[in-house]
């Protein structure tokens, strides 16, 4: 089975965000950008479902500075090959992203399309059912158990309260991951290096012709907390609170 | 296109959502600015669904076989079908498992504007919707234009009582379009029982992905012990393997109301908040100052959590002797 593994790099909201100048954007000087961790989950199914019958992964970004050693990870945590997309300019939007994704599918051998189910940024909608919608796969959202057959697969999707639906779908399809089978796999800093040097990432232009969003921000403002917490001092406090609380005597 | 507003109902095991009155609730003051109606999509369902939708201007139904349980493809090509038959200005949608299934499709294939994540609409000539992203941290309001749009809205954006109302209001039924059938429904898994259930405990000791490590968890477990309450935890640490599904607070997991929630370094992402907002008191302990849960918390102390959890566990078992 032929799995592409869409891949994105979203800022690291265990960082301070802040709002730059123009009040309608990420201040880009002090972002650090990380793997959106549901595309970590994405990668691990893809290569549990290849260890149990076979087949190769790919995955895909957009280039951009630092992805690589996003992609090194990827291959030497058991992925096959890694595409890089270049030349893309500035891209702003699910929908932009996911015509220039849908454009690499279609160039490249696929059975399976896996990604995060969501990511931090999301503003225009979910990666996921944008690139099934445009390539008319069939899709579903919020998958946390996948399990291969002949030319389908059987999945389970979430819903509130830890009820779980399952489904049968028709391959080639596409699946927004919550979570994979198992903790996605760690890869060992030497491993990366050894990749790193052994390895050249493979590049494909991007000519899918895809526009940032015509749908502008008009401003972005961290949430306003109401009156918010009532902040304390220590634990001391916190005691007091739990005994008014009725919770300890 | 109208000036309508579309809201399209959640059900599942019989049940209307929180989410769908929550919506309807703010699409018919959105559909007041824009001056239009608000009428709710039913796609499956019974009529018994139908009369707790009175606060509606109407209800479309789609029925049919292959729709009593949702279904990604053939639910989002019904929602089409009435799409292109009521031409509306907004189609709000939740945020939801479900809603993420239909709210990208639609917007991709009708070629509508989409705005994810959403907390508030505000119609006129131009709608701007205000998404809340980057884990709860960023409210971002986005033009969505003059043209028709779709809204996936967050649970929890508006009160749902403004849009819960018994009534008996005009429906209209669509012929459900016929799909490949390429999803299949198999059945619905129910939660494994056995483990604590966490919605009838009155303290939970909930954690977050600021615990680091699995093994760090018996900290949090000693306190819970300590307070005569059990361990619960955000979505990373169930992903992860760390804790039972069965405790997990949330979008995805439970809706829980304990007398005390001590959120033990949690952030605060929307999807966390939706389980845990309606505990009666709401400590929370993170090291990060800007973190969203202070915003939803009545108590905050910005102090690493296991220096918190072991003064806090030693002073309790000191009082208790």
């Amino acid at each position: 089975m032929n799995i592409i593994v869409l891949m994105k790099r979203v800022p690291d909201l265990v960082e301070d965000l802040e709002v730059d100048d123009t009040g309608k954007a990420l201040d880009s000087e002090y972002l650090k950008l990380t793997l959106n961790e549901f595309d970590d989950h994405a990668l691990e199914e893809a290569l549990l479902i290849k260890e149990s019958g076979g087949g190769e992964v790919t995955v895909v970004a957009l280039d951009d500075e630092g992805v690589d050693k996003m992609l090194f990870t990827a291959l030497a945590k058991g992925a096959d090959r890694a595409l890089k997309i270049t030349g893309a300019g500035e891209v702003d939007g699910n929908l932009q992203l996911a015509r220039m994704f849908a454009q690499v599918i279609g160039e490249q051998p696929h059975d399976l399309i896996l990604t995060g189910v969501q990511a931090a940024d999301d503003r225009d909608g979910q990666l996921a059912p944008t690139v099934a919608a445009l390539l008319e796969m069939p899709c579903v959202e919020v998958v946390n158990g996948v399990t291969p057959g002949e030319g389908r697969l059987t999945l389970h999707k979430e819903y509130a309260g830890g009820v779980l639906a399952e489904f049968e779908v028709d391959l080639p399809a596409i699946l927004g991951i919550q979570a994979a089978r198992q903790t996605p796999r760690y890869a060992p800093v030497s491993k990366v290096r050894q990749v790193q040097e052994a390895t050249t990432l493979e590049t494909v232009a991007d000519t899918s012709g895809a526009a940032p969003s015509e749908f502008e921000v008009v401003v972005m403002t961290p949430p306003e907390t109401g009156e918010g917490a009532q902040m304390l001092t220590g634990v001391e406090e916190l005691l007091e609170i739990l005994e008014t609380k009725g919770v300890i005597g | 296109m109208s000036q309508d507003v579309l809201v399209v109902a959640e059900h599942l095991q019989g049940s209307l959502n929180d989410s769908t009155f929550e919506m309807l609730g703010m699409g018919k003051s959105l559909a007041g600015q824009l001056g239009g109606s608000c009428s709710v999509v039913l796609i499956g369902g019974d009529d018994a669904m139908v009369g707790q939708l009175g606060a509606a201007d109407g209800v479309v139904r789609v029925d049919g076989e292959g729709l009593v349980d949702f279904n990604p493809e053939s639910h989002a090509a019904a929602l089409e079908a009435v799409v292109s038959a009521k031409s509306p200005r907004v189609v709000m949608i939740g945020y939801t498992s479900m809603g993420m299934d239909l709210a990208s499709g639609l917007a991709v294939r009708a070629g509508m504007a989409h705005a994810a994540s959403c907390i508030a609409v505000e119609g006129g000539e131009r709608i701007r919707a205000t998404s809340q992203i980057y884990g709860g941290k960023m409210n971002v309001t986005t033009d969505l234009g003059s043209g028709p749009c779709v809204v996936s809205v967050l649970a929890g954006a508006g009160p749902a009582d403004v849009g819960r109302a018994e009534g008996t209001p005009t429906q209209e039924n669509i012929a459900p379009p016929p799909t490949a059938g390429r999803i299949r429904f198999k059945g619905l898994v129910e939660p494994e029982a056995g483990d604590v259930d966490i919605t009838t405990q009155e303290v939970l000791v909930a954690v977050g992905r600021g615990i680091g490590n699995k093994d760090d968890i018996e900290v949090a477990e000693e306190l819970a012990e300590a307070l005569g309450g059990t361990v619960a935890a955000s979505r990373p640490l169930i992903d992860a393997g760390w804790l039972p599904k069965t405790r997990q607070v949330g979008k995805s997991g439970l809706k829980v109301t304990p007398k005390v929630y001590l959120a033990l370094g949690i952030s605060g992402a929307p999807e966390h908040l939706e389980g845990m907002k309606g505990a009666s008191t709401i400590i929370a302990v993170n090291t990060d100052k800007h973190a969203p849960i202070f915003g939803v918390a009545h108590y905050g102390l910005v102090e690493d959590l296991f220096d918190v959890c072991e003064e806090l566990t030693e002073k309790i078992e000191e009082r208790q002797g």
